[in-house]
C-alpha cells in the first residue's frame, strides 16, 4: 500500500529534479571553466521566466516556441555579463566574483520586482493541465517534456562541447587555462561563451517550466541553492554529475514534502547540501574537477 | 652519547601508487646545521611537509626530544619550538614586515606592543631593519626569503627548519644571507636545512643527509658526500661517478 | 598613549550622540535607527569576513536566532526582554560557533563557506516558517507594552542611544580585536593560513573565536530588531535580505577597516532614501542601488569608502606611527 503511494512521489520528484538539473547544468559548466561560483544565476533564471511569461502574455507566443528566441538572446545577455560587468570588476579574484555575482543577482531580482511587483504570475496554456498515464500514475505533460527535454539539452551541451572548435576551445581553457592562452586561445571570450552558454541553459529551462510552474521575482532563490546542491552532489563541473544529482535532488525533495509537507520540501535538499559540502565536498561522484 | 633532537624513524608517505618517501631514517644533533639534499623529485619536500606537522607519514614516526610528534598539527610543534620556513614564501601580503613578524612573536608574547618590539629586533637580525614597515607584498625576493627566516625566528624555535631557503637568490644574494644562517646556528637554534643546491648547504652545513628517490643513500660531513659515488650518482645518472672519478684521474 | 585608537571611537559615538538634541524628527532618527542597526549588524560580519577574510553569505542565521529569542522568550515564556536580550546574543553566538565548527572542521573555505552559511540560514529560514513556536507562517508579534522594564520607549530618541550603545560597543570590541594578539592572528589567517599555521597559530581556534563573536554581534542587531519593530516573520529574521546588507555595509564601508560598516551602512541607506524621494515607494529600487553600488565598488574601489576618503584626504597613516613608538622606545 505504501509503495502504492511513493512511487507517484518518486516520478514527480524525477521530472522536477530534470528540470532542476537543467538549472544545475549552466551552472557546473560555468564553475567546471571559470571555477567561480554564479550567484547570479538565480536571479537570471527569474528573469528568462519572467521573459517567457511577457512573451506569452503580451506577445502570445507559446513557452516552446519562444526557446528558439530566448535561449540566444540569453546566450547574449550571459556573455555580456561575464565579457562587461564580472570579468572586468571581478580582477580575477574569488572572493569578488563571489560579491560581483552577488550584486548582479540583487539588481535582476529587483529590477524585476520593479517592473513586475511580487504578485506570483502563472500562465495557462491549453496543455498546462493535461496528464498521461505512467505506471498506474497520472503524470503533468509539461513535466514529461521537460524530462526528456532535459535530456536532449545535455546531449546538446555534449556535442558541442566535444565536436565543436568552440567546444574544444572551452575545454582546453577548462583543463589548462595557461596553456589555453599560450596557444593563442582568447581566454575573456571564451569565458563569456561558455557564461553564455551556462546562461542559455536557463532560458530553455525557464520555457519547458513555466507551462506547469510560475514565477515571481524571488522564484530564483528557491533554484539557487538546489542548484548549488546538484552541482555539488554531482561533482564541481560535471555534466553528467549535474543530470544524476538532479534527479537524486528532485526525488529527496519529492520525498521530503511527501513526509514532512509540503512547505518542509526543500530542506531535504538543504540538509543534504551541508551533509555533502560538511562530510564529502568533492561529490558523491568523485573528484573535484 | 646524547640523543638527537629530533629523528625521524623509517618514516615512508605514499600517495595512491606513488611511494613518495620510503622508510626514511635520519637524525639531527642539538646545536648544528643538519642538511637534508636531493635531486629534484626525490622526496624532500614530501619528508619536509611530513617533519613539520603538514602531512602524516604512513607509516614511521618523528621523534623530537624523545616524545613521538608525529601525529602533532603545525601549530603544535611551533608551540613545542619547531619552526619553518616555506620554499615558496608565502607572506600575510597585506601586512607590514613588521606586523608579518609579529605574527610570529606572538607565540610566546600576549602584548601587541611587545610582540612588534620583539618583531622589530629580529627583523633586524635578519637584516629587514629599513624595511620593517613596508607591506611584505612590495619585497624582493631575498627580502621575502629573508622574511620567512625572521618570522620563524621570532617563534623562538630550537629547532628551525628551512624548505630551500636559497632557491631563487643569485649567488651575491646567497653570500648575504649565509652568515645571517650561521649566526642563527651560533646563537643555539639547531637548523635543519633541505636544498636543491648543493654547494651553499655543503659549506654550511655540519652533517649531511641524501636522500634519492625516496630513500636516504647516504649520510656524512659534507666532504664526504661530496666525493661519494652513490650521491653524485643519484644527482648526474648512473655512470656519472665512473666518468667523473676518470676525469678526475685524467686531470691529475 | 596607552591604548591606541580608541580616542575617535570616543568622537565618533559622541558626535553621534549629539543627533537627538539637535533634531526630534522621528523620520531622521527613524532614518539613523536603522542605519546604526545596519551598521551593527555589518560590523559583526566584518569581525569574520573583513579580519578573518570568511566570506559569510548567512549571517541572516545568527540576525534571526538573536531575534526570535528574543521575541519568543516574551511571547511564549514570558520572560523579561532584558534578559532575553541577553539571552538572544547568547544564542546567537551559540549558532555561530556550531556553524563554524562544523565549516571549519570540514576545512571549508571561500566559496563552498560562503554556500554553505547561506544554505544553514536557508535551513533556519525554512524551519522557523512551519514551527508553531515562531509563529509559522503568521509571525511572531510583541505585545505592546512601552515601558522601560519591557525594553519598549515611547521616544525614538531611547531607541537611538540603545542601538548607538551597541554600535559603540561592537566598535570597542574590533579596537580591541585589533590591537590584540587574537586581532594579529586572525589577520593572519586571513592572508595565508600555512603561514600562519607555521607560526602556532591555531587557524581552527582563530576562525571559530572569530565566528563567535561575529554572530554575537550580529545577534545583538536581531535582538534589538525584534524591540524596535515588536514583530517577526520568517522571511525578516532569516531572510536572505539581511545576510546581503550585512556584508554590503562593510564592503562598501571599507572590508577590514573598523569604520567600515559604519560609513557603509550609512551611505547604502543615504542611497535607498534618495532613490525613495526620486520615485516614491517602488518596491525594489533601493535594492538595484545597493547591488549596482557593490559591484561598482568591488569593481572600481577594492577598499570601500574608507579607502576613497583615505584617497581625498590622506592623513599620517598608522604604520609610520608605529615606527616612531619604536623610536622612542630606543
Amino acid at each position: 500500500m505504501q509503495t502504492a503511494i511513493i512511487i507517484p512521489a518518486i516520478l514527480n520528484g524525477v521530472l522536477m529534479g530534470a528540470v532542476y538539473a537543467l538549472v544545475a547544468l549552466g551552472l557546473t559548466l560555468i564553475y567546471g571553466v571559470l571555477h567561480i561560483i554564479n550567484f547570479a544565476h538565480g536571479a537570471l533564471l527569474t528573469a528568462a521566466l519572467f521573459a517567457v511569461y511577457f512573451c506569452f502574455r503580451t506577445l502570445g507566443i507559446d513557452p516552446y516556441v519562444a526557446v528558439l528566441g530566448l535561449a540566444p538572446l540569453f546566450f547574449l545577455l550571459g556573455y555580456a555579463l561575464q565579457r562587461f560587468v564580472i570579468g572586468p570588476a571581478a580582477h580575477g579574484e574569488d572572493s569578488n566574483i563571489l560579491l560581483v555575482t552577488l550584486g548582479i543577482a540583487v539588481v535582476i531580482e529587483n529590477a524585476l520586482l520593479y517592473v513586475f511587483r511580487a504578485d506570483t504570475r502563472t500562465i495557462d496554456v491549453p496543455y498546462g493541465f493535461s496528464v498521461i498515464e505512467f505506471g498506474g500514475t497520472f503524470l503533468s505533460v509539461p513535466r514529461v517534456v521537460g524530462f526528456f527535454a532535459a535530456f536532449a539539452v545535455a546531449g546538446l551541451l555534449w556535442a558541442i562541447l566535444a565536436l565543436t572548435d568552440t567546444g574544444k576551445a572551452i575545454r582546453a581553457v577548462a583543463k589548462e587555462k595557461r596553456g589555453a592562452e599560450l596557444s593563442g586561445i582568447d581566454v575573456a571570450h571564451i569565458y563569456a561563451m561558455t557564461f553564455g552558454l551556462g546562461t542559455a541553459c536557463l532560458a530553455v529551462a525557464a520555457c519547458l517550466l513555466m507551462p506547469s510552474y510560475y514565477v515571481n521575482p524571488h522564484v530564483g532563490n528557491a533554484f539557487v541553492l538546489v542548484a548549488f546542491t546538484i552541482v555539488v552532489l554531482g561533482g564541481m563541473g560535471s555534466v553528467p554529475g549535474a543530470l544524476i544529482g538532479g534527479l537524486f535532488a528532485g526525488v529527496v525533495e519529492s520525498l521530503c514534502g511527501f513526509y514532512l509537507g509540503e512547505s518542509l520540501g526543500q530542506i531535504g535538499i538543504f540538509l543534504m547540501f551541508i551533509l555533502v559540502l560538511l562530510f564529502r565536498p568533492t561529490g558523491l561522484l568523485g573528484a573535484r574537477a | 652519547m646524547t640523543e638527537p633532537l629530533l629523528g625521524v624513524h623509517n618514516v615512508s608517505k605514499r600517495f595512491g601508487g606513488l611511494l613518495a618517501v620510503s622508510e626514511a631514517s635520519l637524525s639531527v644533533e642539538s646545536g648544528r646545521i643538519t642538511g637534508l639534499i636531493g635531486p629534484n623529485g626525490a622526496g624532500k619536500t614530501t619528508l619536509f611537509a611530513i617533519i613539520s606537522g603538514f602531512l602524516s607519514p604512513s607509516d614511521g614516526r618523528v621523534v623530537y626530544r624523545g616524545r613521538d610528534i608525529t601525529a602533532l598539527p603545525p601549530h603544535r610543534l611551533a608551540r613545542e619550538g619547531i619552526a619553518r620556513t616555506f620554499q615558496v614564501v608565502q607572506p600575510f601580503a597585506g601586512l607590514t614586515v613588521r606586523e608579518n613578524i609579529a605574527v610570529g612573536a606572538h607565540l610566546h608574547i600576549a602584548g601587541r606592543r611587545a610582540a612588534l618590539a620583539a618583531a622589530e629586533r629580529t627583523g633586524e637580525e635578519v637584516g629587514l631593519g629599513s624595511v620593517l614597515d613596508r607591506p611584505a607584498g612590495g619585497l624582493t625576493v631575498a627580502g621575502r626569503k629573508r622574511l620567512e627566516l625572521a618570522r620563524a625566528l621570532a617563534t623562538r624555535p630550537s629547532l628551525l627548519l628551512l624548505d630551500e631557503v636559497l632557491a631563487g637568490l643569485t649567488p651575491s644574494e646567497i653570500r648575504d644571507i649565509v652568515p645571517v644562517i650561521r649566526a642563527i646556528r651560533d646563537r643555539g637554534v639547531t637548523i635543519l636545512m633541505i636544498e636543491h643546491v648543493m654547494q651553499a648547504v655543503m659549506s654550511l652545513s655540519d652533517h649531511v643527509f641524501v636522500l634519492s628517490e625516496g630513500r636516504i643513500i647516504a649520510e656524512g660531513k659534507p666532504a664526504a658526500i661530496a666525493s661519494d659515488p652513490k650521491v653524485i650518482e643519484a644527482y648526474l645518472g648512473h655512470g656519472a661517478a665512473q666518468r667523473y672519478a676518470g676525469g678526475a684521474a685524467h686531470a691529475h | 598613549m596607552k591604548a591606541p585608537g580608541y580616542l575617535s571611537v570616543v568622537a565618533v559615538v559622541a558626535a553621534l550622540a549629539l543627533v537627538p538634541f539637535v533634531t526630534s524628527s522621528n523620520v531622521i532618527l527613524n532614518f539613523l535607527v536603522i542605519a546604526l542597526l545596519i551598521a551593527l549588524v555589518g560590523q559583526g560580519w566584518n569581525v569574520l569576513g573583513g579580519y578573518g577574510g570568511q566570506y559569510s553569505f548567512g549571517h541572516a542565521a545568527f540576525f534571526g536566532t538573536g531575534a526570535y529569542t528574543t521575541a519568543v522568550l516574551q511571547v511564549q515564556y514570558g520572560i523579561n526582554a532584558w534578559p532575553g536580550f541577553a539571552i538572544g546574543i547568547a544564542a546567537g553566538a551559540l549558532v555561530g560557533a556550531v556553524i563554524g565548527f562544523l565549516s571549519f572542521r570540514s576545512g571549508l573555505k571561500g566559496s563552498y563557506f560562503a554556500l554553505v552559511t547561506l544554505a544553514f540560514a536557508e535551513v533556519l529560514r525554512i524551519v522557523a516558517s512551519v514551527a508553531p513556536i515562531t509563529g509559522a507562517g503568521v509571525g511572531t508579534l510583541i505585545r505592546l507594552d512601552v515601558r522601560f522594564e519591557a525594553f519598549q520607549f515611547q521616544s525614538r530618541a531611547i531607541f537611538y542611544w540603545i542601538i548607538l550603545a551597541l554600535v559603540a560597543l561592537s566598535l570597542v570590541i574590533v579596537r580591541m580585536i585589533e590591537n590584540s594578539r587574537f586581532g594579529a592572528r586572525l589577520v593572519a589567517v586571513r592572508e595565508n593560513e600555512d603561514a600562519a599555521r607555521a607560526l602556532g597559530v591555531d587557524v581552527m581556534a582563530t576562525k571559530l573565536g572569530a565566528m563567535t563573536i561575529s554572530a554575537a554581534i550580529t545577534a545583538a542587531g536581531g535582538c534589538f530588531y525584534a524591540q524596535y519593530y515588536l514583530f517577526l516573520d520568517a522571511g525578516i529574521a532569516y531572510g536572505p535580505w539581511i545576510s546581503v546588507e550585512a556584508l554590503l555595509a562593510p564592503i562598501i564601508g571599507g572590508v577590514g577597516t573598523i569604520y567600515g560598516p559604519l560609513l557603509g551602512a550609512l551611505v547604502v541607506k543615504t542611497l535607498g532614501e534618495a532613490a525613495k524621494h526620486v520615485t516614491g515607494t517602488a518596491p525594489g529600487l533601493d535594492l538595484i542601488i545597493y547591488g549596482a553600488v557593490l559591484v561598482l565598488v568591488v569593481g572600481f574601489a577594492p577598499r570601500g569608502v574608507a579607502g576613497l576618503l583615505e584617497r581625498l584626504w590622506p592623513r599620517r597613516s598608522r604604520a609610520p606611527a608605529r615606527a616612531e613608538e619604536g623610536k622612542s622606545r630606543d
